[in-house]
Formats: structure tokens, sequence, C-alpha cells
């Protein structure tokens, strides 16, 4: 019989290759109850211990521990192993194809007029006003008389105004009756200061390639002491500037009449054409609002000035998009609908 | 409103290049909307005369020339007009002229030469009138530049008027106000008197003396008719878009055009008897000189003489009192209208009156005298013959309007410009629109002139101030204001969130008109009593729509003939409903449409074409736009949709819009392949959700039973449900179906309703037996009450 050191180099150097070879998990667990199982080689050593002088039993058993601590860490080690190449080949059995389409309900969006409208009202929420809204059936007092408009103007004619049949009331021809409607409310709560923007849409006897008989406009309002005409240079230069970001943009007033606003602008903004050429573009109309409007809507123009603005939302829609022609918003035509998404 | 730069250039000594010339006029609120040279860019083009003219031996159409252009020699030149003749004096380019995208040289044509072109007016870039030669004078100096022979070194601008500028409609208007921003002087010339040397005259009376401030009335006899209009004149008229008739006329639409005078000339000798001027009775009829019949209107004006009306005042004369050629003897109308008495009439007759446009917007009441002199210098010197005699003028006053003194405080004028303008660069300013002015303890009394009928309040005259002190010049500011926060219940839900919700969920939003075809309404909401538009642009668009349905189908349609066939569209907007106070009934909807495949097609699980949407995929659409609302969908009809197939949508238990699949009828009318899904629902209704408030989380374990139960086909699962909830079981926190299940192993009639229950008490777990006896009580109660069984 050979001496138990002998045995034990043997036992760890055929451990050492037989582990290192282990491919399963049932494979480690015959061989680990090769060298440790109740029958085990190492096992076996140990229970030879008794056999030994006293002497003897210290010295070997510690040899046989510290054989049977390696092998033990050869085994955990080869578990480790396998374990890490099984995860492998189950990851590599799950792998998928990424390029595959992503699943989806599908996407919808906003009509371009609106997308444009609420990038305007977010920026002038920045500024601190509010959204106002009335009705689009007016009475000929909101939609006229309230903002001066003569008794036989033109815009009173059935040629630019829609009449609703047997009826005094008139699709409005603008949003301003919602500024004379807003200031009457806050009148009675206490008036001024009041900054509204006033979206929605507008009707006229209109209709060609470049009229809609019903179109979008975006007022604004803001009264309050001290107002002025350079207030409102200075808001529309802020907007512009933001709504087509530009911050370079320049913007003129030049004199211009309507019956609600007193001095009264016509708005231009720079704007470079397809050649590259920058000129003046007519933008929309604007001014000091006529102290006989303010009065309308209850407030006192000895102490408070306002100014009041008013675009074409469809037109603002159609330069900052690059949209060509105001027939395209109103058919609805998914094709065009779906490039604002 | 057509402006000669050169004839501007008279009235008023200004010196700027025609590009300075549009800014200056555009940013004093007078617009250049167009700058137009009266001819083309060209040099070396004469005034010839065709001497001879022969055929062109190798062309039918040319016809070889002899020219004497003044220059010395006959020359030989071959052309194509068909109206070139012996002595005829035309235009023509000697060789070396440059025309836009030509040079004359001497060239062959067909063989035979020719030294140079004569030119038609479309060459002359004057019209594009190519079909002949421009026959020019026979006096025309041979030799002489054509550009100045014809004064073509000229530009026009074309100038968009405000309304309010009625004083801005003739060339001393214009001049005026380009004196009074740009400083400069004046160079109107002054009207002389012309003495009286007849004594032929007729009265006149004015009966509407509001409508009617001054009338002033002249007779000239003997006068030429015939006689033609000077070249200069016609040449002012036509250029500024007056056409040329004869010379009476021409005489008044060019006091229209220089003065922004409108005058009248009736033919003295078919007038009878005095003047007046009163409203028109009613049943009155007259004939404008139009030829167009009138059925005068109480509110008309109408001058009259003993036999009835001659003219509608300040609008048209009549037809039988006008001038012809063969009039020799002329009476003179000048008067002053109230803008007020002619706005609006020619709108009503359907006519063009330059002199109503002008009257509408007010002409100056003082200028009727000048008028009628201007008149009578230019009849004489144009018609005028060794036997003309000039009658006195007659006159009859109305009440003429007063100008008014307006108090204006500088300090007013720098607070609503937002600039500092000097009081004495204000006085200045005003005085330069001749206005008068005083300053009384620094504040100005402003009186305009008597042609400004736009300026009567304080803030017309800080219009003016600012106009003349340069709207370039206010300066941009940020407004400063007290900003006070505004409030917003957290709860709403904006028309943005809505919007946003639906385009989350794969809807487009679409905008359609508000007003639609009367089918639409009767289809699709049983209207027969639509609001109708007194003037509709077209017949499709003809009524005011009281629901957005029609709008969605038509977009589906549109959509579905280029080729969709998966389609998802919302609208938000009002829909308008007949009421007693119409106003009021507008409101705000939004509403949903889905068609075609409920998925994108796409690879994979639900993402084949068969998997419709339908009306429960609608719904649970809908159901997650209105989460946290307290919503209840129940049966109902709708004209729109389909009997069994439709609900109105209830929000704390009140109405507030449907939701269905198309009624087949519609489907079928409207051409569908299949029938779409649609909801409408009112926005105020929705757009108050409440904050959400914390409930204690229980720590309870949660108990979850399943039952199946054998169900009458036609019962509704919310029946059940409802009965759930009226037992107020309070650890019963959830009873909804997960299931249904239909198969020839049930009884006919019947499906298989799986449920969950789920129980949860807030201060122990149940034990299992607890959770079996109460799904036992709720088998029990819906067993006793429906009649269901457990499926076993």
């Amino acid at each position: 019989m050979s001496s138990p050191d002998v045995t034990l180099v043997a036992i760890l150097v055929d451990a050492t290759a037989t582990l290192g070879a282990v491919k399963s998990m049932p494979e480690l667990e015959q061989v680990k109850a090769k060298y440790l199982g109740k029958s085990g080689s190492l096992t076996e050593q140990l229970k030879s211990l008794g056999k030994l002088p006293p002497e003897e039993k210290k010295t070997t058993g510690a040899a046989i521990n510290e054989v049977k601590s390696q092998v033990e860490t050869l085994i955990n080690d080869a578990k480790t192993r396998i374990a890490n190449a099984e995860l492998a080949s189950k990851l590599a059995a799950e792998s998928i194809d990424v390029t595959l389409p992503g699943r989806n309900p599908g996407i919808g969006g906003l009509h371009p007029v609106t997308r444009a409208l609420e990038r305007i009202e977010s920026l002038f929420a920045t500024m601190g006003f509010s959204v106002a809204d009335g009705p689009e059936i007016e009475n000929d007092y909101y939609n006229f008389t309230a903002l001066n408009t003569p008794p036989n103007h033109p815009a009173r004619s059935m040629q630019d105004t829609f009449y609703l049949a047997n009826s005094e009331h008139v699709l409005r021809t603008h949003t301003s009756p919602v500024q004379i409607r807003h200031m009457q409310a806050q009148a009675e709560k206490g008036g001024p200061p009041i900054r509204i923007i006033c979206p929605g849409r507008v009707y006229r006897c209109d209709h060609d390639a470049t009229h809609s008989p019903m179109f979008h406009q975006i007022e604004g309002l803001w009264v309050d002491e001290g107002i002025s005409l350079a207030d409102l240079k200075g808001t529309l230069t802020q907007f512009f500037r933001a709504f087509f970001e530009r911050d370079d943009m320049q913007i003129r007033f030049r004199p211009s009449f309507f019956p609600f606003v007193e001095p009264g602008v016509e708005v231009d903004m720079e704007w470079e054409n397809k050649g590259g050429k920058i000129k003046w573009l007519e933008i929309g109309g604007a001014g000091v609002v006529h102290p006989q409007v303010l009065r309308n809507g209850g407030i006192d123009p000895e102490k408070y000035s306002g100014f009041a603005f008013g675009m074409g939302l469809d037109r603002l829609a159609m330069l900052k998009y690059g949209v060509n022609d105001l027939r395209l918003f109103f058919e609805n035509d998914m094709r065009f609908l779906s490039q604002f998404r | 409103m057509k402006v000669s730069v050169n004839w501007l250039k008279e009235l008023v000594d200004i010196n700027l290049s025609i590009d300075e010339l549009a800014h200056v006029l555009t940013m004093s609120g007078l617009e250049v909307e167009e700058i137009t040279p009266v001819a083309a860019e060209f040099d070396r083009i004469v005034i010839a005369e065709v001497k001879a003219t022969a055929p062109h031996p190798n062309a039918d159409k040319l016809r070889v020339c002899e020219v004497d252009a003044g220059t010395g020699a006959i020359l030989q030149i071959v052309c194509g007009a068909p109206n070139v003749a012996p002595e005829m004096r035309v235009p023509c380019a000697l060789v070396g002229a440059k025309l836009p995208g030509l040079e004359i040289k001497q060239a062959k044509l067909r063989g035979v030469e020719s030294n140079g072109m004569l030119c038609s007016a479309k060459e002359l870039g004057l019209s594009d009138d190519h079909g002949g030669l421009l026959a020019l004078a026979n006096d025309a100096p041979i030799g002489q530049d054509i550009r100045k022979y014809l004064d073509l070194d000229d530009v026009y601008l074309t100038l968009k008027m405000t309304p309010n500028r009625g004083d801005c409609l003739s060339m001393v208007g214009i001049a005026r106000d380009l004196a009074a921003v740009t400083g400069r002087q004046l160079r109107i010339p002054a009207i002389p008197e012309v003495a009286a040397t007849g004594t032929t005259s007729r009265p006149i009376n004015i009966e509407a003396k509001s409508a009617c401030g001054q009338y002033l009335g002249r007779a000239v006899t003997n006068l030429n008719a015939r006689a033609s209009t000077p070249e200069w004149m016609k040449r002012r008229l036509e250029r500024a878009g007056f056409r040329s008739i004869a010379p009476l006329v021409d005489i008044t639409n060019y006091l229209t055009l220089e003065r922004g005078r409108p005058m009248h000339a009736f033919d003295n000798d078919k007038l009878q008897g005095g003047i007046n001027v009163r409203f028109a009775k009613p049943g009155e009829r007259m004939n404008l000189l139009n030829e167009q019949g009138v059925d005068l209107q109480p509110n008309m004006l109408v001058i009259t003489d003993a036999a009835g009306p001659v003219g509608m005042g300040g609008v048209m004369g009549g037809l039988e009192s006008m001038c012809t050629l063969d009039t020799q003897n002329v009476f003179f109308e000048a008067a002053y209208f109230d803008p007020d008495v002619i706005q609006g009439k020619t709108r009503t007759l359907g006519i063009n009156s330059d002199a109503a446009y002008r009257f509408e917007r007010g002409v100056d009441p003082f200028s009727p005298r000048d008028g009628i002199e201007y008149a009578t210098q230019l009849a004489v010197k144009i018609c005028g013959t060794p036997q003309t005699q000039i009658g006195s003028i007659t006159e009859a006053l109305g009440d003429l309007p007063q100008q008014v003194a307006v108090r204006v405080r500088p300090e007013r004028v720098v607070r609503l410009v937002g600039m500092t303008i000097p009081t004495e660069e204000m006085i200045v300013s005003l005085r330069r629109l001749q206005c008068e002015v005083e300053n009384i303890d620094g504040a100005l009394l402003v009186k305009p002139p008597t042609y400004r009928f736009d300026l009567r309040i304080e803030e017309d005259f800080i219009e003016e101030i600012a106009r003349v002190h340069g709207y370039e010049k206010v300066p941009s500011v940020a407004p400063v204001s007290s900003l006070p926060m505004t409030s917003i219940p957290e709860g709403r839900r904006s028309r943005s969130s809505l919007r946003h919700a639906m385009a989350d969920m794969g809807f487009q939003e679409v905008i359609n008109y508000s007003f639609t075809p009367e089918s639409w309404e009767t289809d699709f909401a049983a209207n027969t009593k639509p609001l109708w538009l007194a003037n509709p642009i077209a017949s499709q668009m003809s009524v005011m729509r009281s629901n957005l349905i029609g709008g969605l189908i038509a977009s589906l349609k549109h959509n579905l003939n280029h080729g969709e066939d998966r389609i998802k569209l919302f609208e938000i907007g009002r829909v308008f409903l007949a009421d007693e106070a119409s106003i009021a009934a507008q409101p705000e909807r939004i509403a949903g449409l889905a068609y075609g495949a409920r998925f994108p097609e796409q690879w994979g699980e639900g993402g084949q074409k068969g998997v419709r949407a339908d009306f429960y995929s609608l719904k649970g659409e809908l159901e997650l736009l209105l989460h946290g609302l307290p919503l209840r969908i129940e049966k109902s009809s709708h004209p729109a949709l389909h009997p069994g197939r439709s609900a109105q949508i209830l929000v704390n238990g009140k109405p507030v819009g449907v939701i269905g699949e198309l009624h087949p009828q519609w489907q079928q009318k409207y051409d569908l392949p299949t029938a779409p899904l649609l909801f409408e629902v009112d926005i105020a209704a929705i757009s108050a959700a409440r904050a959400p408030i914390y409930q204690p989380i229980s720590r309870m374990q949660a108990i979850r039973r399943d039952v199946a139960l054998l169900v009458p086909e036609a019962m509704e699962i919310q029946s059940m449900i409802d009965a759930v909830n009226a037992l107020k079981l309070p650890s019963v926190i959830e009873f909804a179906p997960f299931d249904i299940y239909r198969g020839q192993n049930l009884d006919s009639g019947k499906k298989s309703v799986a449920l969950r229950v789920v129980m949860q008490d807030t201060d122990r777990t149940l034990t299992d037996s607890e959770a079996d006896s109460k799904v036992s009580e709720i088998v029990e109660v819906l067993s006793q009450k429906f009649g269901v069984t457990l499926r076993k």
C-alpha cells in the first residue's frame, strides 16, 4: 500500500483533470460523489484515519482535509463554469432578430393648424396670456356695433358676411367679439389687467384659391394702465421671433385703419422668399384699442389703455410649415395631415 | 388708386427716387401695392410716317415699307402688321434701338433688306395689344422721340386706400398728405374764378338739408361737345383707370381724379325748371346713365327738376338728362352729400360709381365752388366756341358739417404711442396736416381741415402725430404690467389634453367646415329644421352642423378614395343647435371615428388585417379618453347609428354623448365598404374631473374567486354589476367580467360569463370559507334576480 501522501497527490491530480473536463451538472454530481461521496476516494481516506497511530492521525488528517478543501474548490469552480456555460447557451438560444419592426397601436396626430395654435398659445402663456373663447354665431352688436363698425360698413353686407336665415345673427367674421365679451366679464370682476388671446374659427363670404369661407384667426388683447403702441411692437416682435425661431426677425408697423383701434397699424414682418430675397410680408392688423371699444367693454379709457392684434392662424401655420395652398387645411387628406405628426 | 409719379412731382416739391417715394407713401399709410412703368425700357424709337407700302416678293403676310423717320433719308423697313398703310404715323425703332430682349439691326427679312422696325403698343410695353401698329395722330412730329411724345418716362404707383382716407382719393389729396409727412412744399395750382358772361341760370332748392349741405350749379352755353379731349387729359385719365369718353364727361372725371371733387354735367336743355334735392318718393323710378332702371327707395337721395328725378345725388346722373355729343348747353353740378346718405347705395344697386366711392368716404364740403370754377375753365378751354356764354353760379345751402376743435393732451400722446415726442413737434406736425392748433395751458386745441372726415377724437390726432413722426420710429418695448397668476383647477381637461390623448391613441385630427349639406343634418341627426344660412356660398355649405359626424364620414370617404384602408379620425369643434336663444346653443364637441383594422398591419399577434375595430375597441378608447370621470354607457338609439350597436354616454348620470356603429342605411348610402365606429361627446361635460385624493392602501391579502354564470343572451352585464354593487358588500372590491363564451355545449339563448370577484378586508385577511360564502351570496342574488345559474 502506498503512503497516504502519494495517494492524496494522485487523488488531487486526478480530480483536477476530471473536474476540469466536466461538462454538465449531472456529470459534476457523479464526479463529486467519486471523491466526496459515501465511498468516495477522499471519504475512504478519512475513514482509514482511524487505523493510523495517533501521532500520524493529526498530520495525515490535516493533509487529507487540505486536499478535500482543494477538491471542493475545484468542484465549485466547475459548478460556476458549467452554470455560466449553460446560461450562455440558454441566452444564445433565446436571442431574437432585433431588427424586426416593433408592434404599435398606430400613431395619430394634430391638425397643422391646431399644432401651430398650441404652440402660439404656449408662447403667449409664457407672457401671462390666457385663452378666451366665445360663440361662433354672433349677434350684430358683438360682431360689429361694439367694435365701432359703422351702420353702412361693407363688412355688414351679405356679400361679405354670412347671415343666418330669418335672423339678425351672423357667423362671426373675426374673433374680436370675444374681446368685448371678455372685457365685459372682466369689468364685473374688477377690470384690468386683461391679457388674452382669442383663437378660433371665423367666417367670410370668400371662396377661391387663397380664401376659405371658414378660416382661423388668433387675436390678442392686453389692457392695463399705460399700455402703448410701443408695448404692442415689443410683444409682437418677441412673438414672431419665438414662433418662427428667428432671433433677428424685424417687424414694422404701417399706419392703417380698423374701426376698433386708433391708432391702427398694419404689421409687416421680414420674410425670406424662395429666392432668398428678404421682403416685408403683411401678417396682421393691430393697434391701440379705440376708446369707444373700451367703453363698450365696460372699461374707462381715461384710466386704462390697451392694444389688440389679429392674425390669420392658417397663414401663420402655412408660413411656419411651408404649406403653399390654404385649401389643403380643409381637405383632411391623410397624406397631408400625417406629415405633421 | 393709380398715381402718376411725374404728376405727383408737379404737385409737391419732392426729390425722391421711385423706391424712396413708394416707401414714404407706404409708411405714411398709403400702401404702394405695385410700381408700374408706363412703358418698357427702350431707346431710339421715334415717330415716323409710312410713305408707301409694297408687297413682299417672298412672303404674303409681309409688306415692304418706305418710311420717313426724320433721319433725312427714306428707310426701307419690312413690316408684318396687318394695319400698315401709307400716310400712317407710327413708332419706328431705328437701327441700334434697344428694346427688352431685342436689339434692332440692319437685316434681311426673307431676302429683303430692313432698316428698323415699326412698333405696336405691345413692343413699347404699353399694353398687350399686338394686333397692329400703334397708330399715332396725323400731326405727330416726325422724328420726335416717342418717349417724349407719349410721355412714357413716367411710373405709376398703385395705392391701396384704407376706407378712412377719403381725402386721399385724388392727386391733390395724395400730394397734400405727402407734403405733410415729408415737410415739403405743395404746388397745387390755384383755381381762378371765371366771371359770368351770360344770364342762363337755374334756381336750386335743397329740401333734404341734412343729406345735402350745399348744391352749386352753373349753366355754360353754346359749347362744342364734339371737340377732342386734349391728349394730356386723356392720358392722365386713362392711365389712372378712367375711360375717356367725350370732353364734357372727361372734364368731370378729371376733376374727380385731380381734386377728388365729383361733378355732374347735365344737358341743360333736357332739364325743366328748378333743381330740387330731396329723398325719393315711394314708387319713383328712374334710368341711370349706365342705362340701368332703378326703383328708387325713400332712403335714396335724388336730384329732381320740375318733371322728376334727373339723377341720384352723389351716385349717378340720369340717362335722359345726360350730356351727349349733341349737347350744346351744359349745367354743371357740384354738391356736398352726407357720407351716411350715400353709403351702401351702390352696393344695393350693384353699380360702380367713382362719385359715390368718394362721397361715401367724405368729400370736402367746401370744395363745390372750386369745382364749378375749374370745370367751367376747362369746358371753355376745350369745348368753347365764340358764342360760349358762362352763366352765374346759383347756390343752395343745407346743413354743412361743422369742424369741431378737439383737445389733445401731449402727455396722452406720449403715453399711448409709448415714445417721447416734443409738444412743439406735435404742433408742427398737426399744422403741416393743415389743422388749426392752439396751445392752451399745455393742451392742444386742434381743428382738422374740412376734408378730413376721420379726425374726430383725441386718438385720431394721436395717430396723425405718430404718423407724421413716423411709425418706423415706434420703439419695441417689453411691456410692464401686473402679473396675477391664473388659477386653473387641477382636474380640468383642456382641449389640448383631449387632442393629445386622441392623437396618442392613433386618431388623426381633422377640421371640417361648420356649414354642411342639408342631407347630413337629416341623415345623421334627423334634424328637419336645421339652421339655414341666408347667403350660403354653395348648396353643400348651406346649413350649420348640429353634429360632427357628417364631417368625419366625409373625411373618411375622401381618404378611402385615396387608398387608405385603416382610418382613425377625430375633430373638436362647435355644433349649432336651433334654439330660441340660438346664440347660446353652440356646444363644443369632440367626435371620433375608427374604421378598418384595429391595429396597423404588422407582423405578429394582433397585427393581422382581420382584427377590426369594433364597438368595444372604440369604447375602450373612449374610456381611456374619459378616464377619471364617473362614466356609464347605456343602450340607446341615435339616427346616425345602428340601433343594436349604439349607446349613450353618461357622466354623473347625465347624457353627454353617443357611441356606436354607423347605421347600415348610411353605410350603404355613403358607399362605405364597412361601417365605421363613431362617438361624439360634449366637451363641457367632460372637461372637469376630480383631482386625485389618496385612499389608504390595505395591507391585507386580496382573495380572487372566478365564477362562470350561464346568462340569457339578451341580458346586459351592467345589470349584474349594478345588482352586485347594490348589495354594498364591504369587502368586495371588484366584480367584473373577464370572459364571454358562446358554444354549442350551452343551452340555446345562453352565454357563459366568467366573472372575477376580488375581496379584501381593510383590517384582516379573509378566510377561504368567508370568501366562498360571499361568492355564494352574490350568485344567489343574481340567480334570484335574473335567473342566472352557475355553469357546471
